[in-house]
């Protein structure tokens, strides 16, 4: 029994056992090899594209598939729950195609969506800077007003894809405002400087970014100057942010599938590792997060698909939860195996490492515990005299 | 345009722990809105106002204060309504 089809109508029911299939046949049986290579091989940006997989978060009109956020997020589950970095590459091309279909002009969607969605373009997010990591705000890459459009100087660091993309979301500033712009990857000015030895999601194709008097021309910006991050940059996040928090429902379920095996098929002291009670207290802890995991993001997903403010909130609750659950429930599968969840032969040791990744990328646990308090005083009673500090216009990824 | 001010008002109280500010008043000068903020903001004006906001309504001078929000709101729906 399981509570993953619980409150889904027959649409999403199908479109989940779909990407379910997806997953178990394309990804399952090959991401410990991608791990261990530290790269993606290029027909799986095919085979994403051809099942309208990278035209998830593309509207319709422009040639994607316009998933609904339920199905976009059981999507990222499906996928989280195979294979991290793969689902890292889902999370940041659909960041940028939201970006662009939400904020950009008429040409730039004409021009980028439909790329994005067949995949002839993967996209790329990239704000971190060397600088500027929690503290979005800090960054010193600079764009300058050139005839016929803008000069970028920079550097970006730990940038997923950066590898393989075809167009990066760049932010800089442009007289001092945070400002987004489209980047092709040939671009003369840009170049990549590829990054490995990463713990976590090592198949994601990690690189440096560095913009050297990078031309771009002037529809290559993206909305205003001004509101790269607080518009731009925030709902794309707010998108990676959403998807990445399924991801790590897949990866619970991931961790508890393969601890329910072992605990089944192992037997000390005479019997099956499933009924020595404190390995029990580890599978149940597995399995009822994953239910509650999926609910909050179950609950983003319906407030986001209603426009609703409270989205916001929703999606810092389930990606804060969701995060610790499966670190927790790694750490457990990884317990549960012993000596073979450590060796390089079981997945449970990838979904450790991927797990902390998801500590750390859109939003570290710390910075969502600071949001989250923060935004609990708006839901207390409006006649509570005014105690709160005065803070910073400050933006977090 | 009064409604709308009141929506706008109750909307920021929820951010503003007892503040209290004047329709013209540059709210974002009080501190008490982080990054996050924006994006709630142009959801509320969407999904509760009605109205949807575009890239070329991302001035700051259609944001910055509760009157500025209402006279942004009551010239998109008099758009639409011609249009
Ligand atoms: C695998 C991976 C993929 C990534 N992909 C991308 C990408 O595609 N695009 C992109 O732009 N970036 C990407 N990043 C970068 C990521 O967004 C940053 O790592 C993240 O924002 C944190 O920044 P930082 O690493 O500089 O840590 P820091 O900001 O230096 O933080 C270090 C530690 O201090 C804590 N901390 C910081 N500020 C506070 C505070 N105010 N209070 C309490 N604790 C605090 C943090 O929680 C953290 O534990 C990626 C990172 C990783 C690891």
């Amino acid at each position: 029994m399981t509570f993953a089809s619980t409150g889904l109508d027959p649409d999403q029911r199908l479109a989940r056992e779909r990407f379910a299939a997806f997953a178990d046949e394309h990804l399952v049986p090959h991401a410990d090899a991608w791990d261990a290579a530290g790269e993606l091989p290029p027909a799986v940006v095919a085979l994403l594209a051809d099942h309208g997989y990278l035209g998830a978060a593309v509207p319709v009109g422009h040639g994607g598939e316009g998933l609904d956020e339920i199905s976009f997020g059981m999507l990222c589950e499906e996928v989280g729950r195979a294979c991290s970095s793969v689902r890292s590459l889902l999370t940041v091309h659909s960041m940028v195609s939201h970006a662009v279909a939400r904020w950009g002009s008429p040409g730039q969607r004409e021009r980028w969506l439909p790329e994005l969605a067949t995949g002839r373009a993967v996209g790329a997010f990239a704000l971190t800077e060397p600088g500027a990591g929690s503290d979005a705000g800090a960054i010193t890459t600079r764009a300058e007003r050139v005839p016929g459009g803008y000069a970028l100087t920079g550097h970006k660091h730990w940038i997923t894809c950066a590898g393989i993309a075809g167009v990066f979301l760049v932010f800089a500033k442009l007289a001092g405002e945070p400002t987004a712009f489209l980047v092709e990857r040939d671009r003369p000015g840009l170049s990549v400087t590829p990054r490995g030895g990463a713990l976590g999601t090592r198949a994601s194709h990690l690189g440096d970014v560095l913009l050297d008097d990078c031309r771009v021309p002037d529809d290559a910006r993206v909305s205003r100057p001004g509101f790269g991050l607080t518009a731009v940059g925030a709902s794309a996040l707010e998108l990676g942010r959403y998807s990445v928090a399924w991801g790590c429902v897949g990866l619970v379920e991931a961790c508890a599938a393969a601890s329910l095996a072992h605990a089944d098929s192992r037997e000390q002291f005479g019997r099956p590792l499933r009924e020595h009670q404190l390995v029990q207290r580890m599978l149940a802890d597995m399995v009822t997060a994953a239910a509650a995991a999926r609910l909050l993001c179950r609950q983003a997903g319906l407030l986001r698909q209603a426009g609703d403010p409270r989205s916001v909130q929703a999606t810092w609750l389930a990606k804060y939860f969701a995060a610790g659950a499966a670190m927790r429930a790694a750490d457990d599968a990884v317990q549960v195996h012993g000596a073979r969840g450590i060796g390089g032969d079981h997945p449970v040791q990838r979904y450790l490492r991927d797990a902390k990744v998801m500590e750390i990328i859109e939003g570290s646990t710390q910075l969502q515990q600071i949001t989250i308090a923060e935004a609990a005083y708006m839901f207390r009673a409006r006649s509570e005299p005014d105690r709160a500090p005065g803070r910073q216009w400050s933006v977090t990824t | 345009m009064d409604d709308i001010r009141q929506r706008v008002r109750a909307f920021l109280d929820q951010f503003l722990h007892g503040h209290r500010i004047d329709d013209d008043e540059n709210y974002f000068a009080t501190g008490h809105f982080n990054s996050l903020f924006v994006m709630q903001l142009v959801l509320f004006v969407e999904n509760e106002l009605g109205v949807p906001v575009e890239d070329e309504d991302l001035e700051m001078e259609n944001f910055n204060s509760v009157s500025a929000i209402a006279r942004m709101v009551e010239r998109k729906s008099r758009a639409a309504d011609r249009g």
